[in-house]
């Protein structure tokens, strides 16, 4: 089963969000687990406004892509440049160092709590 | 309903996940598809390919029946030997890809895709009325399991006895034998989709388990996993093998998939779909089959558009990221005359066109 991390919320387009500030983003493994190997990740740049449910990005498996919604609205303060020169670690590591971005958030979008994203979606809270 | 091979409970035993195919419930992976793909080109892969259709052809006008049914000459084939064909309908339009085994002077193999096998099967027995010939569907009671890779060789040979050995040894690609592996009688076949050396193990249902675990043992030290078909579906794009449904359909002739050289015209009497091919051929087609190489790293996908200074000239009919080579392929049908290699094209990736060039196919050759 793909694990859920306790510690963040997520989103019902399954990106996940910390708690820190600038808040860190990125894909969940369930997400990660059904799109397959990602072999490509387009993000948004440092300094872009992202607005919550809105695409920012696409994620690219060697089966499908799928886009990136913004969890937040906000402004991009940093990206992640190890997804972009080795994207199979959104699958080894989705929470850790497959990171994507950050966000100075402004306003946040509808977030689920762990439990409530994993029974929606399947999953193990962990 | 969604149909299970006799292998379903050994490959949710090795944590595969499943997708419908052809109303079958098949391994998509077990753990990484890109592993199960690079295991297949440096060592070996075994899949399940159970949902493929078996029908057997039997009867003394076997031969002239399927040179009526079928668009190759069949009746040309050596008993041991087998060869790619189609069934088209009356304007040429593809039914199914199919490989054909000779098995004897009067028998024969046909091997069709999963979701087509039983209106092959129908059509067959239609066009079989005035034959002296029986259509035997065995689909339900045949298990495939297919072993490709380098590696193939070597481990197929563990498993079987030495006086035995040199069939596999001396078997030439397309050719097949009845044999016995790991103790299992099958009918081993020097054939597959991934574009490496490999075989094709047709064996009943009661014996697949047994046989699937031997295979699975005899290649653990070689690098053999198995694979799923996720992985079955990017080697057959990488070696440039069309896919009924996606490069192939009943709008598509032989001639626009590029394969006009396996209708043959010139063997004697008619056969279905004669008329509406030679007609095809004459008139030369509209639109034609390519590959095309991703100059960016974005992957077009089954159904994007293929674009000519804007305008659009074309379909992708299959793409993804090239696990082998690493760039994006793509198979497309385009306007022919933007067909030849060199021609700078691009692919509408969801509103952004994206620099493709046609190259010819395959993508990918495995050096011999």
């Amino acid at each position: 089963m793909s694990k859920v991390l306790s510690t963040l919320r997520y989103s019902a387009e399954h990106e996940w969000i910390d708690a820190a500030s600038p808040a860190r983003i990125g894909i969940s493994q369930i997400a990660a687990d059904a799109l397959g190997d990602v072999v490509y990740v387009d993000m948004p740049e440092v300094g872009a406004e992202v607005t919550s449910g809105e695409p920012c990005g696409e994620v690219e498996s060697t089966k499908s892509v799928s886009e990136i919604f913004s969890p937040v609205t906000g402004t991009v303060v940093e990206v992640n440049q190890e997804p972009v020169d080795n994207p199979g670690i959104l699958n080894e590591d989705p929470y850790g160092a497959g990171w994507l971005f950050t966000v100075e958030v402004t306003e946040e979008g509808p977030l689920l709590s762990a439990e409530e994203y994993a029974s929606a979606n399947g999953g193990d809270v962990e | 309903m969604t149909q299970k091979t006799a292998l379903h409970a050994e490959h949710g035993a090795l944590g595969a996940s499943f997708t419908d195919f052809g109303g079958w419930d098949m391994p998509l992976k077990y753990a990484s598809e890109l592993a199960e793909h690079q295991a297949v080109r440096e060592a070996a892969g075994l899949f399940d390919i159970s949902h493929m259709g078996e029908i057997w052809i039997e009867g003394p006008a076997a031969a002239e029946f399927l040179n009526y049914a079928l668009v190759g000459n069949l009746a040309a084939v050596k008993v041991g030997k087998a060869k790619y064909t189609m069934i088209v309908n009356a304007a040429g339009g593809i039914i199914d890809d199919l490989i054909v085994y000779r098995r004897g002077e009067t028998t024969f193999l046909v091997v069709s895709n999963a979701g087509n096998a039983p209106t092959v099967a129908a059509d067959l027995s239609e066009r079989a009325a005035n034959f002296e010939v029986e259509v035997r569907d065995a689909s339900a009671e045949t298990s495939m399991i297919a072993l490709q890779g380098p590696a193939a060789e070597g481990i197929l040979l563990t498993q079987v006895a030495a006086e035995s050995a040199s069939i596999v040894t001396d078997m030439p690609y397309y050719a097949a034998d009845d044999i016995t592996v790991a103790g299992i009688d099958v009918l081993l076949a020097r054939t597959g989709y991934t574009g490496e050396d490999g075989f094709e193990l047709y064996v009943s249902n009661d014996d697949a388990v047994a046989l699937w675990r031997a295979l699975l043992a005899a290649g653990d030290g070689s690098g053999l996993i198995p694979a799923g078909l996720a992985a079955r579906d990017s080697l057959r794009l990488e070696a440039g093998m069309p896919l009924y449904g996606n490069e192939l359909g009943l709008e598509t002739t032989p001639y626009d998939a590029g394969l006009g050289p396996i209708v043959s015209l010139k063997k004697e009497g008619d056969f279905v779909g004669r008329a509406a091919l030679e007609e095809a051929k004459a008139a030369g087609t509209s639109r034609r089959l390519v590959g095309l190489k991703g100059l960016g790293r974005r992957a077009g996908r089954t159904g994007y558009a293929v674009l000519k200074d804007g305008a659009e000239i074309g379909v992708v009919t299959s793409g993804q990221p090239s696990p082998t080579l690493g760039y994006p392929v793509v198979m497309a049908y385009v306007d022919a005359e933007f067909a030849e290699p060199g021609t700078a094209l691009d692919v509408d990736l969801r509103g952004k066109p994206q620099p493709f060039e046609v190259v010819a196919l395959p993508f990918y050759k495995r050096e011999k």
